[in-house]
């Protein structure tokens, strides 16, 4: 636990969530022109070699261009970092998921099978669906898209990244049981095996998130804390992974980001006491600035956990980009000696992903931690304002 | 866009994942482990405040000891030292009354001495009286033998007594 210890001076712990963060930052803005410049560049490389008849030799590039000619890492990338109704494992096999929808006219659930990798479309009793763009739209008589009837329908299927979630709560379920179990047979003795790997996760959480940001009032929130921690570590590191079943963005994407800030911003709204309104409300301010500051103050509300969500997403989404256009660059290039470099590239972020992975969950955690005990703030500590 | 527009079937399955492991962690999991971790810290710090007691107490103990030993030393000095004393007294008593006797038979001897000697002494006298008696009756006897030295005699005794 090295890492924690590294959090253990007040200071230093600020110091390194702001590094990070901006480390971050510029990686996810970094990488969009880059981004552009690889495929612009990919394009070039692609035509010269077309123009000289060199068949690519490579396996993987034939395989990659099977279909057309030009390797895109843009959309290979985009591909990976979205949501899909089958899971990718290789070549041209893929792990079918099924197909859950809310219609107008009932329940429908099958197989994504059915449309043979989005080629096909597929017809049951009540419509007839086919995927576009990853998107399940209802085709009229005529085979075209049915945008009145597709609005009508909600998509609630097993995707790639339901999946990768489902998977990842039961591992959670089934750690954290059996390590509740432990506690159970080890009553007053110390902690054995995988429970003293998770413990000081847990004391970590318990004594250097929350209880300097929640006071006297942290055991009311350890669970929800301890929760949104392991929930999205645990997808982080899962979407670590290269293969499956791991190498699912879940964690980088803005609808479970949304969902876990939805959640916290729930629970402040919940849990905010007098302080927390009347700093809101009636700020220590004169009362002609009301006007300004009110309106300010309720906007902040909501950009505490929209940050929250941003970042998370932002975060994870980029090192899967980055992680991805470095293996890209073996495609871009169709040259196998450029992996020497790229390997140990992607080796290089992949490490520092996975404390990526660990610090993202902490930030989420901390700031989480910190606007609960904004929230619950007793009325003598606001004298300062 | 596709990127940054949340899809209803994620959001539905992530609330429902959530609030299962909420619901199930925090009633299964958090509450046992915060519960051990809490009782455990608590076990430590009352082993460690009882380790910290049992210390002071044998240090108390300890000092106690140290005091009785101390104080048996002092006992045990002072018994010696009277112990001595009396002997000494014993010895000096013993000394002065053997004395005491010892010039008493002294004493003793010396009247003893004293009277044998007086009586000694006085039997020398009584001897010479009766042998000086005898010898002067023998001599006077001789003497007086004819009558012409006995007028001679008692001439000579008559002048010497002065009549006054």
């Amino acid at each position: 636990m090295r890492i924690i210890g590294l959090f253990k001076p007040n200071r230093n712990k600020f110091i390194l969530i702001l590094a990070i963060l901006s480390f971050s930052s510029a990686i996810l803005f970094a990488n969009e022109p880059a981004k552009n410049a690889d495929s612009e560049h990919a394009d070039a490389i692609v035509e010269v070699q077309d123009s000289s008849a060199v068949v690519a030799e490579n396996a993987e590039a034939t395989h990659e261009n099977a279909k057309e000619e030009k390797f895109n890492p843009s959309e290979l990338i985009l591909e990976h970092i979205a949501d899909s109704h089958d899971w990718h494992l290789w070549g041209h096999t893929s792990l079918p998921l099924p197909i859950i929808l809310y219609t107008p006219k009932g329940l429908e659930v099958f197989s994504s099978s059915h449309f043979h990798h989005g080629e096909h479309p597929y017809t049951t009793a009540n419509y007839t669906y086919k995927i576009e763009e990853n998107k399940i739209v209802v085709l009229n008589a005529a085979n075209e898209v049915d945008e009145a009837v597709t609005k009508t329908i909600i998509d609630i299927s097993i995707t790639k990244n339901v999946c990768s979630l489902l998977i990842s709560v039961a591992l959670l379920l089934f750690i954290f049981l059996s390590v509740a179990n432990a506690y159970k047979n080890t009553v007053g003795k110390a902690p054995k095996g995988f429970q003293s790997m998770i413990e000081p996760i847990i004391l970590f959480v318990r004594d250097d998130v929350a209880k300097p940001n929640l006071g006297k009032k942290y055991a009311k929130f350890m669970p929800f804390l301890l929760t949104i921690f392991f929930f999205i570590w645990i997808n982080n590191m899962m979407g670590l992974i290269p293969f499956f079943p791991g190498g699912a963005n879940v964690s980088g994407n803005i609808a479970f980001t949304m969902v876990l800030a939805l959640v916290t911003f729930i629970v402040i709204t919940v849990n905010g006491g007098k302080v927390y309104w009347s700093h809101i409300f009636a700020p220590h301010v004169p009362w002609w600035l009301y006007p300004l500051l009110v309106p300010v103050e309720v906007f902040g509300m909501f950009t505490k956990p929209i940050a929250l969500m941003i970042r998370l997403f932002a975060n994870i989404t980029a090192g899967h980009i980055l992680v991805l256009s470095l293996i890209s660059l073996i495609f871009i290039f169709k040259s196998a000696a450029i992996a020497t470099v790229a390997v140990p590239f992607t080796v290089f972020i992949s490490v520092i992903e996975l404390l990526v992975a660990f610090l993202q969950a902490y930030i989420f955690t901390m700031l989480a931690a910190l606007f609960i005990g904004m929230a619950v703030e007793e009325p003598h500590a606001a004298d300062h304002h | 866009m596709e990127l940054v527009t949340p899809s209803i079937g994620l959001v539905f399955w992530t609330t429902i994942a959530f609030l299962v492991l909420i619901f199930v962690l925090g009633k299964f999991a958090w509450k046992p482990i915060m519960q051990a971790l809490a009782e455990r810290e608590q076990s430590i710090e009352d082993a460690l405040s009882s380790a910290e007691k049992a210390k002071e107490e044998l240090t108390r103990l300890n000092n106690e000891s140290e005091q009785l030993l101390k104080v048996a030393r002092a006992e045990r000095d002072t018994i010696l030292k009277e112990a001595k004393q009396l002997r000494d007294n014993l010895v000096a008593d013993a000394k002065g009354i053997a004395q005491t006797e010892a010039n008493k038979m002294i004493a003793k001897a010396k009247v003893e001495i004293d009277n044998q000697k007086i009586a000694a002494l006085a039997e020398v006298k009584s001897q010479v009286a009766n042998l000086s008696i005898e010898i002067a009756e023998k001599v006077l006897r001789n003497q007086l033998a004819d009558k012409a030295k006995q007028e001679a005699l008692v001439a000579d005794l008559l002048k010497e007594v002065k009549l006054s």
